[in-house]
């Protein structure tokens, strides 16, 4: 027999060695600095340029908004039998987006996630103006906009209340109850930056700015130990409200009793979905920024692509998943028009499926590119990264249209079906909400860190008050990442 | 300018996170309870090393969740059970139907849970408070950059402007700074 220490060795293996969150080992000073810089110096010309590209896209929104509201909902394409099509595929793309952000900030905290730190802040932008983005489609859909007073509960004249035990009304309140939360977890969150900008300002006029929103933090420890409950509190109660969203959404389709629609797999669904095509969005806008502002790249390393692509790979397989359950349970169940919605609408096993471009461009796009990022080298190559994400973008949009339209265009009876197209008025609508969307952003890098400096400190070897040698300069303790990194303080 | 200005404590600097902590250690075994350390992040074990007790923040944020429940259960049984019992959906208003109402009180459970969370934030941190003397020292500028700071203030019972100087350059504090109101 073979002596054992050759089957079981019996030497240590070798440490792993964690790479550091923030590469190169930046002191403290370098972070507030490469990041505030930003919002400092003049206004760069390619900021300019793209600002005047997007915002008059964001305008020709605007007008096709005001061109709708004067008219009517006449002036979309949408008609009976599709009577929802584009304004709530939108609905659902938009809020769909805003959960990554909602996820890292949340979520990511709670799992202890260290790398969301340099991410957070830009997500969470990113959520707050997708949802602002969302609102506007249900806000004017229902016609008359000046009665959307009517979704609140209101005593009102008529005697009449809404009906809470629809899901479009747990809707108003998941959606108002998200934009709010979101607005004040990010905020809470900026609370210290601002204090940053503020120190550093130099005219008059943005000390005063910043100081006001600043509120007067002194990074007091008396006030760091209720911030870092409240910020746990808050990403406490964050992460149900993140999954619950998404649930109600789905619900506005699942109470339904449309095949297509009728179905209990769509809140696990629908949430995989917004995760997924969220982080698709956050890469989408942290790339070219990345670009832009080369500094920012030992805070936004290739690791955090890398996980990022990872979360991307998961949930785009769960929903991938999803939708072959749908298909099996429509096959299964023997349910003579739910196998009609998905074998023939949708899968156009004979012909008879309207729409069938749309969903094998949302099969291709959500399930099969991002199988992609299996392999390493796909994840950390950044074009690769870049492309997946707007294949994952464009298939999530119409995974929406797909449930919505497919599923109305075509129902019970080949009586009552109708095309549906849309008009200019919607197309022009819906690119409007990005130019409204991406000049939020660009607003938002120009006047606001758009890294969470506060928090990144946390994560540097600097921070660390136990694994720190003193008399050895700032840092030193990163010669012992893991180390450093086991003892780095966690905000809880 | 000989006008006369309150002393509001003296205020000393330290290297990084790890010689603060061990000073702020020192200033608790001192004595003192009038003082503070400022921190560009919070620093891991500072509330320890200063002596203090987990943060009952979440006690008004557990009030004002249950608040936001009740408020839900008010506002959906009062007008659906008894104010205009409608059926609608064919779904009859009993305690049967109850998880129909869930998500309403779920949402405004928690919409009521962050305001009090961010409100509690201000009031028991005293904020906002754009002017504080802390602001009017020089250095203390770099607090929100890399700069870490004990501020003793001159209220507290053991304070003494030169014996407590003495302490703080003892335990490493550089730039030991009367800071005035």
């Amino acid at each position: 027999m073979a002596d054992s220490s050759s089957i079981v060795s019996l030497e240590t293996p070798k440490e792993l060695v964690k790479a550091p969150l923030v590469s190169n080992n930046r002191s403290l000073a370098w972070i507030t600095d490469k990041v505030s810089s930003i919002c400092e110096e003049k206004t760069p010309f390619w900021w300019w340029v793209a600002f005047l590209i997007t915002s008059p896209i964001a305008l020709v929104g605007l007008l096709c908004i005001g061109y709708q509201i004067s008219n009517g909902v006449g002036v979309w394409g949408e008609n009976h039998p599709a009577g929802w099509a584009w304004d709530i595929t939108n609905f659902v793309f938009w809020i769909g987006i805003g959960h990554a952000g909602t996820l890292i900030s949340a979520i990511l905290f709670l799992t202890r996630q260290k790398w969301r730190t340099s991410i957070n802040r830009a997500s969470e932008a990113m959520t707050l103006f997708a949802v602002v983005c969302a609102a506007i489609f249900p806000g004017i859909h229902v016609g008359r906009v000046w009665y959307a007073w009517f979704l609140a509960p209101v005593p009102d004249s008529f005697g009449i209340w809404p009906n809470f035990r629809s899901p479009l009304l747990w809707d108003v309140f998941a959606v108002s109850t998200y934009f709010t939360v979101s607005v004040l977890f990010w905020y809470t969150g900026l609370i210290p930056d601002l204090g940053t900008l503020r120190d550093r300002a130099k005219s008059r006029a943005a000390r005063y700015i910043y100081g006001i929103f600043a509120l007067g933090w002194r990074g007091s420890n008396r006030n760091w130990r209720h911030y870092e409950m409240a910020y746990l509190i808050l990403a406490g109660i964050s992460t149900p409200l993140v999954l619950s969203v998404h649930s109600v959404v789905s619900f506005d389709f699942a109470t339904s009793i449309l095949p297509g629609w009728h179905t209990t797999i769509f809140p696990p669904y629908f949430v995989a979905g917004a995760i997924f095509g969220g982080f698709a969005m956050v890469l989408t806008i942290l790339l070219p920024a990345s670009l832009i502002y080369p500094q920012l790249k030992d805070l936004i390393t290739r690791d955090h692509v890398d996980r990022m692509a990872k979360i991307i790979l998961l949930t785009g397989s769960i929903v991938g998943y999803a939708y072959m359950m749908e298909l099996f349970i429509a096959y299964y169940s023997g349910n003579k028009f739910e196998g009609f919605t998905f074998f023939h609408a949708r899968f156009n096993t004979d012909g008879s499926g309207w729409y069938q471009w749309a969903y094998w461009c949302m099969m291709f796009c959500n399930v099969i590119s991002p199988q992609i990022f299996w392999f390493k080298w796909a994840r950390r190559n950044l074009i690769i990264v870049f492309i997946i994400c707007q294949f994952v973008n464009m298939g999530m949009w119409f995974e929406r249209f797909v449930i919505i339209v497919t599923s109305l265009a075509q129902d019970f009876l080949p009586s009552s079906w109708g095309h549906y197209s849309p008009s200019w008025v919607e197309v022009w609508t819906f690119v409007g909400t990005f130019g409204i969307f991406l000049s939020l952003f660009l607003l938002f890098m120009r006047f606001l860190p758009m890294i969470a400096m506060s928090e990144v400190k946390i994560v540097t070897a600097a921070a660390d008050p136990h694994a720190y040698i003193p008399d050895s300069g700032v840092g030193a303790s990163a010669h012992h990442p893991v180390e450093a990194e086991s003892h780095t303080h966690q905000k809880a | 300018m000989t006008e006369y200005r309150k002393v509001y404590g003296l205020g000393a600097e330290f290297a990084n996170a790890a010689e603060l902590l061990h000073a702020a250690e020192k200033v608790r075994d001192a004595g003192f309870s009038k003082w503070d350390v400022h921190t560009p992040f919070p620093v891991h074990g500072m509330d320890k090393a200063m002596g203090l007790g987990k943060s009952w923040l979440s006690l008004p944020v557990l009030i004002g969740g249950t608040t936001g429940l009740l408020t839900a259960v008010a506002l959906e049984c009062i007008p659906s059970f008894s104010i205009y019992p409608v059926i609608v959906h064919g779904k009859p208003f009993d305690w049967r139907t109850l998880p129909a109402f869930f998500p309403i009180m779920f949402e405004l459970t928690i919409l009521f849970s962050a305001f009090t969370t961010i409100s509690a934030l201000l009031i028991m941190n005293q904020l906002p408070r754009w002017y504080h003397p802390v602001f009017n020292w020089e250095r203390f500028s770099r607090v929100t950059d890399d700069g870490f700071f004990i501020v003793i203030e001159a209220r507290d019972p053991k304070f003494n402007e030169a014996k407590t100087r003495e302490l703080l350059e003892s335990i490493g504090g550089k730039h030991v700074t009367l800071i005035h109101d």
